[in-house]
C-alpha cells in the first residue's frame, strides 16, 4: 500500500498564481533591482564575525564524587581526554533517551492508524523501543563507571537535543503519515548507526576496552534498526504503483476561477 | 545594601543608544551559567516588556507625553532585545518554559516572604502553587515528549512536584479579581512586587501563547492552551493589585522605579561578569528614565516624586531556591481556593468557578493526561524504570 498522500489545492509555487506572479516579476523600476547593493557574501562576514568570537557551547561536568576525580585525574595523566569520551557518551545516552520517545510517538501512530501497508508490525517497534531504552541504561552505566554523572547534559548531549527536535516534530504531528515518520525514523536510526561506530572507535582510541563489547551488541542491534526502518519506510513510500486515474480527478478539483 | 533613588542620577536618555551588534550578544551558556542568570534574564525581559507595554498604552491615554513616552520607549525597546537575546538557541521552546516556570516560582516565593501586607502576600502564595504545579506538569512533558531531564534547567534549586492541580486552578473571572492596593498607604514594596509580578506573568502567558502552536504533539498543544489560560488568570489576579484611581503619570514613575529596583537586584547577586555589566548599565538606564519621569511628575502633576518614595529603595528581590518556604505553604495551603476577591478553603469553593472548570474540563485535562502517573527522577522517569526493572 503506498503513501496517502494525494492531490489537492496547494497554493504554494508560482503556477498557481500566475496573474500574481507575472505582476510581480514585471513593470519593476530599473533602479529596483537588485533592491539592495551587494551580494549573500554580507551574511558570511557577519556570521563569520560571531562564530570567531563564540563563546563554546559549555563544558563537560567535572566528576562530582571521588571515584570520578580519581578516575578522571588518572585518565588525565596518561594523556587522554577523558571529557571528551565523557560528552559523547552524554551525546548518544541523550539521543537513546530521545529515540524511546520517538518510538513511543510512532507505536502511538501505528496503532491509531491500524497502518498495514509494510511488514512492520507492533511487537517489532515495541522489541526496537526495548532496544533504545536499554542502550541509554548501558551508556548511563558506562558514565558512572568512568566516574561521570549521567544524568548531566553535555554539550554534545544539548545539540544532539537541539538537531532532534525537528524530528520529534515530523512524528507527533498527528498529520503525518506512516511514510512521513518512517522518514524522520530513518534519519534517526542513520545518525544513531553513525553515533555508535564513532563512540566505539573512541572507546578504543581511549583504551577503555571494558565498553567495546557492550557498545558493539548495541551498534549491530542499531544496525538491524536501520535495515528494518529502511525497509519499512520503502515498502511505505513505493509499495503499490501510483494511481492515475485518481491523480486526473484530483486536478481536476482546481478551480480555475481562484487562480489569481 | 539599598539604593537611594533620588542620589544617582544615571545615564540621560540621550546617552542611552545601542548597535544591533551591541543587542545582539553572546548568549549565556544554557550548561555551565547557574540558573539564577537564566531567571534573571527572564524576569528582566518580563520588566521591559511591560515597559513597553505600559507605555504603549499610556501613550493612548496622554496626549502630552506621546513623545517623551515614544523616547523612553525606544531605549526600554532596545534593552528588552539585549537583555531577551541573551538566552541561547540551545534551550529549546519546552526548555525555555521550565525556565520560565522557576522564575514564577522562586521569584514570587521570594516576594511572597517580603511583602509587607498580608493580604498580597496570600495572593503570591496562591498564585505560586499554581506555577509549582506547572513545572511539575510541563517536566512531565519534557520528559515523555523530548526525552529530557527538566532539572537539567532547574539545577537542582526547585523541586519537581504537584502543586495544586492544575485541573483546579481554573476560575471563573469573579473569583480572579483582588482588592487593589491604596495608593496613599501602601507600602512602596507592595507596589513594586505588584508591578513586579504582574509583569512576570504578562510574559509567561504571552510566550505560552507565541510558542504553544509551533508544537506538533497534540498533547503539548492543549497544554499550553490549558496553562496559557491560567497565566491570564494569573494576570488577572496580579493586575488587579495595583491601584486604578493612579494617574498615568504616577503608574509610569512606579513602572520606571520597578525597573531600577529590579536591575538593581540583578546587580547585587549576578555571577557573570558579562551579565552583570549588562544589569549596571541597564541600572543607570533605568535611573535616567526614571529622574527624566520624574521631572515630568513635577511639571504635570506638581507633586514631588519623593511622597511616592520616601525612603531608600527596600532590599534587592533574593535569587535563591525558596524550597523550603515553598514545601511549607504547600503543605499549608494547597487547599485553598479563590472566592470573590478573598482566599477560601476548599469546602467553600466557590460555585461560579466549580460550574466553569466542569464545562472546561469536560473533554478531558491536558494537564492531567501528561502528568499521569509521573514521578521525577534524575535522568528522566525512563532512568528510573530502568533501575526498577534491574
Amino acid at each position: 500500500m503506498k503513501e496517502q498522500t494525494h492531490m489537492g489545492m496547494n497554493r504554494t509555487g508560482v503556477q498557481m498564481s500566475p496573474l500574481d506572479s507575472s505582476d510581480m516579476q514585471s513593470g519593476m523600476p530599473a533602479s529596483m533591482t537588485p533592491a539592495t547593493p551587494g551580494d549573500d557574501s554580507a551574511l558570511a562576514q557577519v556570521r563569520s564575525s560571531y562564530i570567531t568570537q563564540a563563546d563554546p557551547v559549555g563544558s563537560v561536568p567535572l566528576p562530582g564524587t571521588v571515584k570520578g576525580a580519581i578516575s578522571t585525574g588518572a585518565s588525565m595523566l596518561t594523556g587522554a581526554e577523558p571529557q571528551l569520551l565523557l560528552d559523547k557518551l552524554g551525546e548518544r545516552l541523550a539521543f537513546e533517551r530521545t529515540g524511546t520517545r520517538l518510538y513511543d510517538a510512532l507505536i502511538t501512530k501505528f496503532e491509531a492508524l491500524q497502518d498495514n501497508s509494510t511488514s512492520m508490525t507492533l511487537a517489532d517497534l515495541q522489541q526496537i523501543r526495548q532496544d533504545e531504552v536499554r542502550h541509554f541504561a548501558v551508556i548511563a552505566e558506562a558514565i558512572q563507571t568512568l566516574g561521570g554523572d549521567p544524568t548531566s547534559q553535555t554539550p554534545c548531549a544539548d545539540l544532539v537535543g537541539v538537531e532532534s527536535i525537528g524530528l520529534m516534530q515530523a512524528v507527533t504531528d498527528p498529520r503525518t503519515t506512516i511514510a512521513q515518520s518512517l522518514h524522520a525514523m530513518l534519519v534517526a536510526e542513520m545518525t544513531d548507526n553513525a553515533g555508535w561506530e564513532m563512540l566505539i572507535a573512541l572507546a578504543e582510541d581511549q583504551g577503555q576496552n571494558a565498553l567495546i563489547s557492550d557498545f558493539t551488541v548495541a551498534l549491530n542491534e542499531e544496525r538491524a534498526h536501520l535495515q528494518q526502518v529502511q525497509r519499512w519506510f520503502e515498502e511505505a513510500t513505493l509499495g503499490a504503483p501510483i494511481s492515475s486515474g485518481a491523480i486526473i480527478d484530483d486536478v481536476g478539483d482546481a478551480n480555475p476561477s481562484q487562480l489569481h | 545594601m539599598a539604593l537611594d533613588l533620588f542620589s544617582s542620577k544615571g545615564t540621560p536618555v540621550e546617552q542611552q543608544r545601542f548597535t544591533w551588534r551591541d543587542m545582539v550578544g553572546k548568549p549565556i551558556s544554557k550548561l555551565d551559567d547557574d540558573a539564577f542568570t537564566r531567571v534573571r534574564v527572564i524576569l528582566m525581559n518580563g520588566i521591559e516588556i511591560e515597559a513597553l507595554r505600559f507605555q504603549h498604552m499610556a501613550a493612548r491615554l496622554s496626549r502630552e507625553l506621546r513623545l517623551p513616552l515614544a523616547q523612553i520607549r525606544r531605549t526600554e525597546q532596545h534593552q528588552a532585545t539585549m537583555v531577551n537575546w541573551l538566552l541561547g538557541p540551545d534551550h529549546s521552546p519546552l526548555e525555555t518554559t521550565i525556565a520560565y516556570e522557576q522564575v514564577a516560582i522562586e521569584v514570587t516565593a521570594a516576594v511572597a516572604q517580603r511583602e509587607p501586607d498580608a493580604y498580597f502576600a496570600q495572593a503570591y502564595r496562591f498564585g505560586m502553587l499554581e506555577d509549582f504545579d506547572h513545572l511539575y506538569r510541563y517536566s512531565a512533558l519534557l520528559d515523555r515528549l523530548e526525552g529530557k531531564d527538566a532539572n537539567n534547567i532547574l539545577q537542582s534549586y526547585t523541586d519537581i512536584l504537584p502543586g495544586r492541580p492544575t485541573v483546579i486552578e481554573h476560575r471563573s473571572p469573579v473569583d480572579d479579581v483582588r482588592d487593589p492596593y491604596d495608593r496613599a498607604s501602601a507600602a512602596p514594596l507592595t507596589k513594586l512586587h505588584a508591578l513586579t509580578i504582574t509583569a512576570a506573568e504578562f510574559q509567561t502567558h504571552d510566550y505560552y501563547m507565541n510558542i504553544g502552536p509551533l508544537f506538533a504533539d497534540p498533547i503539548a498543544r492543549q497544554l499550553y492552551a490549558e496553562i496559557a489560560s491560567i497565566e491570564e488568570q494569573h494576570v488577572t489576579q496580579y493586575g488587579s493589585m495595583i491601584n486604578p484611581e493612579e494617574s498615568v503619570l504616577e503608574q509610569w514613575l512606579l513602572h520606571e522605579a520597578t525597573e531600577v529596583y529590579n536591575y538593581y537586584s540583578c546587580v547585587q547577586q549576578e555571577t557573570n561578569p558579562r551579565v552583570k555589566a549588562i544589569w549596571e548599565r541597564f541600572l543607570d538606564y533605568e535611573l535616567g528614565h526614571f529622574h527624566r519621569v520624574s521631572e515630568l511628575f513635577k511639571q504635570h502633576e506638581k507633586r514631588d516624586p519623593a511622597e511616592l518614595f520616601p525612603d531608600k529603595l527596600p532590599e534587592p528581590i533574593t535569587f535563591a531556591s525558596q524550597r523550603d518556604f515553598v514545601r511549607q505553604v504547600l503543605k499549608q495551603e494547597v487547599d485553598l481556593r479563590a472566592k470573590g476577591t478573598q482566599f477560601v478553603d476548599k469546602g467553600q469553593d466557590s460555585q461560579a468557578s466549580i460550574d466553569y472548570r466542569t464545562h472546561i474540563n469536560s473533554d478531558g485535562s491536558p494537564s492531567e493526561t501528561v502528568a499521569a502517573g509521573y514521578i521525577w527522577s534524575p535522568g528522566t522517569e525512563l532512568n528510573r524504570k530502568v533501575a526498577v526493572a534491574v
